[in-house]
């Protein structure tokens, strides 16, 4: 073949890869999704293509025509090469586009399939307090609910013809003279921590309690108290005012307003009963000529819980020296609480284990 | 206590001020108000009149009188009128058209009954003075024409309520209540029971008191020639009526009046109907007294009595005998004033269910001092209202007794109070209060006060007033001191505690297992803990069950239930079928709390102490062996579908395995590990029973519930429960976890399916396994249980994952296949097991 004249090698033409690359760039373009690309790709820029057919003739020019062929297939193939690329790139976006918006769902679909479980607010808004104290130093100390009558009365100074006694509505543990009572107070359980801790004692206790009533929107049979004591050298009345009224606050927020005045428990001397503003009307129904208020009966405060000077009788029977030690005591409702701090109006539904009052206070209040 | 502004003001010179602010005095004082009562602010137009002349209307059901009234206007008023209690020539009250009555009731002329009428004749319940509507009141003659009758008859009225706690009896009068408001607004007090009774010589009745310790005063009046028809003056009517007493008869309203003002409950026997000599003494044996209720009671040996000749005649300050009570023609009338124990009265109104007016008194303690005066004031009063003269003499008889002293240091209220208060304050309130107070102190009286004094400087002596019976100790002093000083000033102070401990495991442990128990999808419930013998029988539980041994209340609520619990599960099904029924089909609940476990040897009574000083160990043991175990539990119940049916599919029912997982929930936050056997308990399923176990301790049982306890119950069908004594758990808590090496060599993994007979429990198969395959194994998994065919009858494959990984090389494929060996094999041996395929 020596005869052979390269420049008549047609596929080398110049018009002729130009033709090879505008097909090619044309077939790329033309393209419409990867399928075809990887077709075109194929046909245009694989093994057995033009412009790879083109590039094999190369070798057979003539040393002084190689160059500029080289120089001229290989920017169609380039060009070829990039315009795939390119397309490749626009093709996956499109397709990636398209797939995703294929798999769209409705994010507002339900999923309520797990259960949903609560705490009940009694439970927490007692752990809450005993937080307060806790964070405040006190111990949680605890006694049983089916109490000796010594415990319950006899050694909180109630003595048996105490009218105090009978105002207690007492279940009674048969028969009547058993000595045994469901207790009617938490504060028995002072009793029990001056027993059985050593002094000083900072202790906080809340739990249920018991008196026979019979259940309506304002009174349960069973409900739940939180006492406090606190025995030490030295303390006083004021003590127990700043005691509770940060307690207050820790509970119904900065700004409470409070309000102490005397009352009378036998195991406290002096006593007082703590008093809250009332959140509803802010005292005003007090005031002759407003709207009366359901929350405070008109009153224009809450009785939120009594509290006092622990009775030095009360620490003579638990062998502390009234001589050395002093201190206070208080007890206060957690359901007045929990109605007060949470709106909620009805005992009835705090004692029925209706889920739906339950749910909304979660795992806290 | 109903305290009527005006009956206040005849002692205590008032400012003018309101009754609020009164209360708010009273309240800072320790008098709480109950409620403020205005009474005729809204009554107006109201006037005296004369009725001219009276014209029968015939032709109605009832008679119809109308009636011309003199009114002092320019003409007499027509008025119809429906009562026929009055003639022509009576004063009587008007409302006038265009006037109000008590309530916002407007009077307008109208025509009625063919006439016109212009206003109305009205009675004393229009007036709002009382019930009495049986007729138009008739006021006394003379009375001026058209006067004013708010004004005259005083309609206008403020009524203070305040709670009266026990330990002030004295305030539970005009008196007592008077005193406190001149303290308040530090105005002069007028005492009421400032009588002056004269000297006598004589007992106008004999009477003697056989036991010293139930009354220590005894004092008797009479009033001869009284007439017993005489109506109690309006006035008197009115202030009874505001202070919450029904009128009934001006002798019985005297002795009503008397006590309201003065706090002395007096009685008021028929002189002629008394035998012989009045004694005061307890009952005797078999002996019995109709009351004036006309119930005849039968007396305790204890119970406080009058007695005379013919026997018991009076429950002292409790309730009179009706034979010898004043009746509507008693003219000879014995007033007895007295002081009864207050210990004797309390125990005998508890022990007849019986509280008066008188025992309230008497329980919470009265002035002493006051039978000679109280009875004075009464006599007066009936003869000045009622005729008839007061016949000499006074019946008088005391026991002596020694007034209370009680010795403090001048600062020992400020130390009480956390704040100073000068010695001339403390002397001065403490005589505001009644107190006669002294330099220097006395020896204590008696042991107690030994134990109670206090010491210091500058020691005062303080005799409290008769009518304080309430302060005999330091601090009851002190309190007095502080209240009048005013509790609103006391400063607030925050005491630092010494740092404590923080919460116990156990309190930590029960908070643990509420979150995770709710996190778990249940709804904590606090259900009542009182039980039946019912609830006892729906749970089957067999006759012997310690679960029926229960404590019983001698006054439940509920005759159904007088049983405390003794398990949980009640108290949850009960809830659990209310939500049911308020259309919560699929329900999962949970429980924290006590059950009561009185053990069978227990003593059936706890002994009541002293309370001088600190019992003693032993003393303090007898109580606790009295009182039953009260452990604390937690149980669950679990209804409907535990996993919802949904958009996405189906959901799943609950079933005995959510309750098995609901106790290893709980264990997980003890760190406990539950063994679970296969058991045979009610209330639970006898097939789907499972026993929980920590180490040897039996905690609790879960499963399914038993058909008969579903219907028993009307629960929904397969409900489930569990049931754990916490406090076993508490007692074999583990301590802190402890932390496990992590090996980062690579995890062989082989799958066996095993098959054995379908009664093995798998957790026997799993125990051999793991025994068997030794440290290497670092888990196993049960992901498949079949049975049928394949497996032959009456057997099931298990099968599962074994993962084996060495803290510290890679395992070969001969090492983890050896210990699967070793694993299957002793499977095998315990259980019969056989490698399925092989």
């Amino acid at each position: 073949m020596s005869n052979y004249d390269p420049v008549e090698v047609t596929p080398l033409h110049a018009d002729e890869v130009a033709r090879m690359q505008a097909d090619a760039l044309d077939a790329i373009k033309a393209a419409r999704d990867l399928d075809e690309l990887k077709q075109v790709r194929l046909a245009h820029a694989g093994d057995r293509s033009p412009i790879a057919l083109a590039n094999r003739e190369i070798g057979a020019l003539p040393p002084a025509a190689r160059a500029e062929a080289g120089k001229r297939v290989g920017g169609a193939r380039k060009a070829i090469a990039d315009a795939l690329a390119e397309r490749q790139v626009q093709l996956e976006a499109e397709r990636d586009e398209r797939v995703l918006v294929e798999e769209t769902v409705d994010v507002t679909l339900p999923w309520d399939r797990a259960p949903r479980g609560a705490r009940h607010p009694l439970t927490t808004l007692q752990e809450r307090i005993a937080d307060a104290f806790v964070a405040m130093g006190y111990e949680v100390a605890e006694g049983p609910e089916l109490e000796g009558e010594w415990f319950n009365f006899d050694a909180l100074n109630i003595s048996p013809d105490h009218p105090a006694r009978s105002d207690h509505d007492t279940f009674f543990v048969e028969s009547v003279d058993s000595g045994k009572v469901l207790r009617t107070q938490t504060s028995p359980v002072q009793i029990r921590a001056l027993l059985g801790r050593e002094l000083p004692v900072y202790v906080i206790s809340p739990g249920k309690v018991f008196r026979t009533d019979e259940l309506d929107a304002t009174h349960t049979p069973v409900f739940h108290q939180v006492e406090g004591l606190a025995i030490d050298e030295g303390l006083t009345m004021a003590h127990l005012k700043g005691t509770l009224d940060r307690f207050a606050e820790v509970m119904f927020g900065e700004g409470i307003t409070t309000r102490f005045r005397p009352n009378y428990f036998p195991f406290t001397e002096p006593s007082a009963e703590m008093d809250l503003k009332c959140f509803v009307c802010r005292g005003a129904s007090a005031v002759p000529g407003n709207p009366p208020c359901r929350t405070c009966k008109s009153e224009g405060w809450i009785e939120w819980g009594g509290c006092g000077m622990v009775n030095p009788r009360v620490l003579i029977s638990c062998g502390v020296d009234p001589a050395r030690y002093s201190g206070f005591a208080f007890g206060m409702g957690i359901e007045r609480t929990l109605m007060f701090r949470h709106n909620a109006e009805d005992m009835r539904d705090m004692v029925e284990g209706d889920v739906r009052f339950t749910l909304p206070f979660g795992m806290e209040v | 206590m109903k305290v009527p502004l005006s009956w206040l003001r005849e002692y205590v010179d008032l400012p003018a001020v309101t009754a609020h602010e009164i209360a708010d005095k009273l309240t800072a004082a320790g008098l709480k108000l109950e409620a403020v009562t205005s009474y005729g602010h809204d009554v107006k137009n109201v006037v005296v009149g004369e009725v001219l002349s009276i014209e029968e209307l015939e032709g109605f059901k009832k008679p119809i009188r109308h009636c011309q009234v003199e009114v002092g206007e320019a003409a007499p008023r027509q008025i119809v009128c429906g009562a026929t209690n009055f003639v022509a020539g009576d004063r009587v009250p008007v409302v006038l058209p265009g006037g109000v009555l008590p309530g916002g009731f407007e009077v307008g002329a109208r025509k009625t009954y063919g006439r016109m009428s212009e206003g109305m004749i009205c009675s004393e319940r229009e007036l709002g003075l009382g019930e009495d509507h049986s007729g138009i009141m008739v006021l006394p003659e003379g009375t001026p024409i058209g006067a004013d009758v708010v004004e005259l008859l005083g309609l206008r009225e403020d009524v203070i309520e305040l709670e009266i706690t026990p330990d002030i009896g004295y305030a539970l009068s005009i008196r007592g209540v008077a005193r406190e408001v001149a303290t308040a607004f530090e105005v002069p007090f007028r005492d009421p029971a400032d009588v002056s009774p004269p000297a006598e010589s004589q007992p106008s009745h004999p009477a003697s008191i056989a036991d010293p310790t139930a009354c220590d005063r005894f004092v008797l009046r009479a009033v001869s020639g009284f007439d017993p028809h005489t109506p109690s003056p309006f006035w008197l009517r009115a202030r009874l009526t505001r202070a919450g007493m029904r009128p009934v008869s001006l002798a019985v309203d005297v002795t009503n009046y008397v006590m309201l003002e003065l706090g002395q409950p007096l009685h008021a026997f028929d002189a002629t109907k008394l035998t012989g000599e009045i004694v005061v003494r307890r009952a005797q044996p078999g002996e019995t007294l109709e009351t004036l209720d006309h119930v005849v009671r039968p007396l305790n040996p204890e119970d406080v009595l009058i007695t005379d000749g013919s026997g018991a005649i009076s429950m002292a300050g409790t309730m009179g005998g009706l034979h010898t009570e004043i009746s509507d023609d008693s003219t000879e009338i014995v007033i007895e004033a007295a002081h009864f124990s207050a210990s004797g009265i309390a125990r005998m109104s508890r022990r007849h269910n019986l509280v008066s007016e008188a025992s309230k008194r008497f329980e919470r303690g009265v002035d002493r001092e006051l039978p000679l005066y109280a009875s004075w004031r009464a006599v007066r009063l009936l003869t000045e209202l009622g005729g008839g003269a007061i016949r000499p003499g006074v019946t008088h008889v005391e026991i002596p007794a020694e007034p209370v002293r009680i010795s403090i240091p001048s600062d020992h209220p400020g130390k009480v109070a956390g704040t100073h208060y000068d010695r001339e304050t403390v002397v001065r309130r403490l005589e505001q209060v009644g107190c006669t107070v002294e330099s220097g102190a006395v020896a204590p009286a008696d042991e107690m006060a030994v134990l109670l004094a206090v010491t210091g400087d500058d020691m005062l002596t303080v005799t409290p007033p008769s009518w304080r019976p309430d302060l005999t100790d330091p601090n009851d002093l002190a309190e007095e001191v502080i209240r009048l000083e005013g509790y609103e000033n006391l400063p607030s102070i925050l005491p630092a505690a010494p740092a404590g401990a923080g919460l116990t495991e156990g309190q930590r442990l029960r908070r643990r297992v509420g979150r995770a128990l709710a996190g778990a999808g249940y709804v904590e419930v606090l259900a009542y803990p009182f039980v039946g013998e019912r609830d006892f029988d729906n749970l089957q539980l067999p006759a012997g069950d310690a679960r029926r041994r229960a404590v019983r209340l001698a006054n439940p609520l509920s005759e159904d239930e007088p049983l405390m619990r003794t398990t949980l599960l009640p108290g949850l099904l009960k809830t659990l079928v209310r939500n049911v029924g308020r259309g919560f089909g699929d329900v999962a609940l949970f429980e924290t709390g006590l059950v009561y476990r009185p053990a069978p040897d227990a003593p059936a009574q706890a002994p009541v102490l002293g309370v001088d000083r600190r019992p003693t160990r032993e003393e303090l043991a007898s109580i606790e062996a009295a009182l039953p175990d009260q452990p604390r539990r937690v149980a669950v119940v679990l209804a409907g579908e535990f996993e919802r049916s949904g958009w996405w599919g189906k959901g799943r029912p609950a079933t005995w395995a959510d309750a098995v997982e609901a106790a290893r929930t709980v264990a997980r936050e003890a760190g406990v590990e539950l063994t679970v056997r296969a058991d045979r308990h009610e209330p639970w399923h006898p097939g789907r029973c499972a026993a929980l176990y920590a180490g040897d301790t039996l905690a609790g049982h879960a499963g399914e519930l038993h058909p008969r306890v579903i219907e028993a119950y009307g629960l929904p069908p397969r409900t489930c429960a569990m049931e754990l004594e916490l406090t076993r758990l508490e007692a074999v808590l583990p301590g802190p976890a402890q932390a496990p090496p992590v090996s980062a060599y690579p995890v062989a993994t082989q799958d066996v399916a095993l098959i054995v007979g379908a009664d093995v429990p798998f957790a026997e198969v799993e125990a051999a396994l793991r025994e068997g395959a030794g440290e290497l194994l670092e888990s196993l998994r049960l992901f498949d249980v079949y049975t049928g065919a394949q497996v032959g009858e009456g057997n099931k494959s298990l099968a599962c994952t074994l993962r084996f990984r060495a803290p510290d090389r890679t395992l070969t494929v001969e090492e983890t296949t050896a210990a699967r060996e070793a694993a299957v094999a002793l499977a095998a041996e315990r259980t019969g097991a056989q490698l399925r395929g092989a």
